[in-house]
């Protein structure tokens, strides 16, 4: 017996069950027979069909103007089937994209954020999760052969495949100035004409840009419209806000970036966030940039990576395992 | 037996003409009814797209007996003005029917075998195959 022999003795045994109780729960048997059809992909015309071939069987003398009118039906739902059937085949191009995007978006994990620094002075937690598939926050170390780390925090003002693929270039421009690594003013200066030049003029690219000279302890630091970091102050157990002037790159031919500096004493930390950090929604609306200093002194015992992992974690809870934007928070503590 | 049948088409009613021979054939060689609604609606669809992009053409269908397997075959042509991007009416969600799954391509999933030939300004050759199961 093949299989549409098989469907059709079911189909029957359902139908003419319903045609002698018409109960909800043979109704329900029938519900639970449809989703298997769906299942097995039988098409709107092969269901139209099962029924027509079950009535002839079951009444074996219908009238002639039913039976034609079956046949009308039937030429009907081939239309439905042209939809049916369009529709499978968009949906399994649709999963064969997100196996692709997916692909995508491992490469570009592994291609962007290149190897965390080992560096004696300093402990260094990082952690970044995309909201989507890819991510549109970048944060990138680099250390040198004289122990000064580099650090670049960026968020791209848009999601996605484009947010991820700008992100790419903005890495191998930066790859591409060894001699500007030095100076963050001068980086973001040089980022800020290749973004100029190159991207889409609604795409923006905002970004924190420091460095940590092991030698005497101290960031350099510049900015371009990044939410702005803090700075934990050991000694005073105080947290202050890392402020930093300049324009997002992009937007303007020759913008001005500053250039700061902070001395770290035993203890002290950087804490560099993008703003899905602080955009981060509870139930409660908004999560305050207090209470992120607040989650983080309340575990300032740990490790760099496990504050961070900490922090995440809550917030991640506090949205209910929800993010809303890409999410990137990097900490550096001076050890030694 | 050997049944063929080569209907011109120039106007609305040949597209009725070419459908109802396409159900007798399709008929005489032993299809079931739902496959015999798709070989009409693939002909009308075929059928059509004559009438309306090329002005006028053939509609020629015949039975196919190899190796035991039998089958029908739709061979549609027209010396009309081609199509440019075969690829792209070839792609879902193309036609300007839009969303109807309808077309070239719903054609192509309703018949087991297809194939198109088209050059610009020369016209265009679409032959297609439902077997008998
Ligand atoms: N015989 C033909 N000669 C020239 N162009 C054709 C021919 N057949 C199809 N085309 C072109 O290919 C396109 C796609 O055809 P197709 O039948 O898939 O969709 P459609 O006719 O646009 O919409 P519908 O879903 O209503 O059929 C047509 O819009 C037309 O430009
Ligand atoms: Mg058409």
């Amino acid at each position: 017996m093949d299989d549409r022999e098989i469907q059709l003795r079911r189909y029957k045994s359902i139908l003419s069950k319903y045609l002698d109780d018409q109960s909800e729960q043979t109704l329900y048997k029938g519900q639970q027979f449809s989703r298997k059809m769906i299942e097995q992909k039988i098409s709107p015309e092969e269901a139209v069909s099962l029924h027509v071939s079950a009535m002839e069987s079951l009444y074996p003398d219908m009238p002639q103007e039913f039976k034609n009118s079956y046949a009308f039906l039937l030429e009907m739902m081939i239309g439905y089937g042209f939809a049916y059937r369009e529709h499978q085949s968009l949906r399994s191009r649709q999963q064969q994209l997100e196996t692709e995007i997916e692909i995508a978006a491992n490469m570009q994990q592994t291609l962007l954020m290149g190897e965390m620094p080992t560096v004696e002075s300093l402990d260094i937690g990082a952690v970044s999760k995309p909201a989507k598939k890819m991510n549109g926050d970048y944060y990138h170390f680099v250390q040198d052969e004289n122990d000064c780390v580099s650090v670049a925090i960026a968020d791209v003002i848009g999601k996605g495949i484009p947010a991820a693929l700008c992100m790419s270039m903005i890495k191998y421009a930066m790859d591409s100035a060894p001699e500007q690594r030095m100076q963050p003013s001068a980086m973001l200066g040089n980022l800020n004409r290749v973004v100029e030049q190159n991207v889409d003029p609604n795409m923006f690219i905002t970004m924190f840009y420091g460095l940590y000279d092991s030698f005497n302890h101290r960031f350099y630091y510049s900015g371009a419209g990044h939410e702005p970091g803090f700075f934990y102050n050991a000694e005073n157990d105080d947290f202050g806000e890392l402020y930093t002037k300049g324009l997002v790159l992009g937007v303007s031919k020759k913008p001005n970036y500053r250039e700061y500096s902070k001395d770290l004493q035993k203890g002290d930390m950087i804490v560099l966030l993008s703003d899905g950090v602080t955009e981060c929604r509870s139930s409660k609306g908004f999560i305050e940039r207090d209470e992120i200093v607040a989650m983080i002194r309340s575990n300032l015992h740990l490790s760099a990576q496990e504050i961070v992992n900490t922090v995440y974690r809550e917030l991640e809870k506090m949205q209910e395992f929800e993010l809303r934007d890409d999410f990137t928070l990097l900490i550096l503590r001076r050890k030694v | 037996m050997n049944i063929q049948s080569c209907v011109e088409v120039r106007n609305e009613w040949d597209i009725v003409k070419a459908r109802q021979e396409g159900r007798n054939i399709a008929k005489e060689l032993g299809f079931g009814s739902v496959d015999q609604a798709r070989i009409t609606t693939a002909i009308s669809e075929l059928a059509r797209n004559i009438y309306l992009y090329a002005g006028k053409g053939r509609i020629e269908i015949s039975n196919l007996d190899s190796s035991g397997k039998i089958g029908l075959r739709i061979i549609a042509s027209d010396d009309g003005p081609g199509i440019k991007d075969i690829r792209k009416v070839m792609e879902d969600g193309f036609t300007t029917s839009g969303g109807l799954g309808a077309g070239l391509p719903g054609v192509k999933r309703l018949m087991d075998e297809f194939s198109i030939d088209s050059k610009e300004n020369e016209g265009t050759e679409i032959i297609t195959t439902k077997w008998l199961r």
